[in-house]
């Protein structure tokens, strides 16, 4: 299609956009992770939050991740516009205007941050606001289109939320609060590249360098399991630390062997034992990541729950 | 000729005006809620009088009487 047919479509049917279009901006299914390991980094602290600041706090984290949702979709609609899963979104749809998103991007930006540290303090509004930067500036603007590492350098704006709630609670940062960012840092690159193994992307087509496509399929297998091995090592030593305990160490250890195992099942196949199956084994350590992660802050949520029960 | 007050954007836009009003409701109860917390979590309300540039003599140091 080209621009003066899509122009055309548009001034023929205007289309409305509804608040529905906006909240996609934010990219709600994003704003989930965030708002669970968030709220996990808070409760696991030491110290105690008041329910309504708590609250208040976990809103503003969930709505700095969302405006740095919309920042990103400001700057990427012409990727967006180029692929398939993402061409339906509200710029690309054509209902919202890029500069609506950018407008609200940063005025949910500046609302989120400057209520987190008004409501608790200027550490976890500090963190907030380097998030949104990081997510925004350097993985959006700068490295995105830069090196096939993306993901890599993406996942650790992914991973300071549990950080921001473990500040919001603390005032500060601790050994606790960097492992958990380094859980959720070393857990990104495997998790998304086991699903670039299995499914056909046109990011290529739309300029965006991924390492299956840049380095080949054989070097994100070598990738999945290089990263996986240090999660590894990170996972298991959360559950030394004073928010650890048995419950932790027993689903760490089970979901680190399960997770491992996947990996190296990756990494030990070939292309052609891969499509033979139908890329089965990708699919299911994919699926292993998705409640590596729930059921690793689960297992946290649980130890600080029996601390607080006296148990 | 009568005026017409429901202009078509109205009728249009209502979802989305409601969403707006909503939000801006919930933003209301946050500061209120956030307010009624932060006070009550001060203990001593004096500590506020100290900045009303009002006289109050109940927070000025007693002498000692002698």
């Amino acid at each position: 299609m080209s621009d003066l047919s899509l122009h055309e479509t548009v001034s023929e049917t205007p289309v409305e956009a509804q608040l529905g279009d906006y909240f996609a901006l934010l990219k709600p299914r994003v704003m989930t992770l965030v708002v669970f390991t968030a709220l996990v980094g808070m409760i696991v602290a030491p110290g105690s939050v008041h329910p309504f600041i708590g609250f208040v706090a976990i809103l503003c984290i969930a709505v700095g991740g969302g405006a740095s949702g919309a920042l990103n979709m400001w700057w990427d609609a012409d990727i967006d516009a180029r692929m398939r899963r993402t061409a339906k979104r509200p710029i690309p749809g054509g209902r919202v205007e890029a500069g609506e998103a950018l407008a609200l991007g940063l005025a949910l930006s500046g609302f989120s941050v400057v209520l987190l540290g008004l409501a608790t303090n200027f550490l976890a509004a500090g963190l907030l606001a380097f998030t949104i930067f990081f997510y925004v500036v350097i993985y959006s603007i700068w490295l995105k289109r830069a090196t096939p590492q993306n993901i890599v350098i993406g996942g650790a704006a992914g991973a300071f939320p549990p950080m921001i709630g473990w500040a919001v609670a603390t005032g500060g940062i601790s050994v606790e609060s960097v492992l958990m960012f380094l859980l959720v840092f070393m857990w990104t690159p495997p998790h998304f590249w086991a699903l670039a193994l299995f499914v056909k992307s046109d990011y290529g087509d739309a300029g965006v360098p991924m390492l299956t496509e840049t380095h080949g399929r054989r070097a994100t297998r070598n990738h999945v399991l290089a990263y996986c091995l240090p999660l590894v090592v990170v996972a298991l030593g959360l559950g030394v630390t004073p928010i650890g305990g048995w419950i932790y160490l027993a689903t760490a250890v089970v979901m680190n062997i399960w997770f491992l195992k996947g990996c190296y099942e990756i990494w030990r196949r070939t292309e052609a034992q891969a499509e033979a199956d139908n890329y089965k084994v990708e699919i299911r350590t994919f699926k292993i990541s998705l409640y590596y992660l729930f059921a690793h802050f689960g297992a946290l949520w649980i130890e600080a729950a029996l601390r607080w029960g006296g148990l | 000729m009568a005026l017409k007050v429901e202009h078509e954007i109205h009728q249009r836009r209502r979802g989305r005006n409601t969403g707006v009003g909503l939000l801006l409701l919930g933003f209301l109860v946050i500061v209120f809620g956030l307010t009624v917390v932060k006070v009550l979590q001060l203990g001593d309300a004096r500590q506020f009088e100290t900045y009303d540039h009002v006289a109050r003599p109940q927070i000025i140091p007693q002498e000692d009487s002698e």
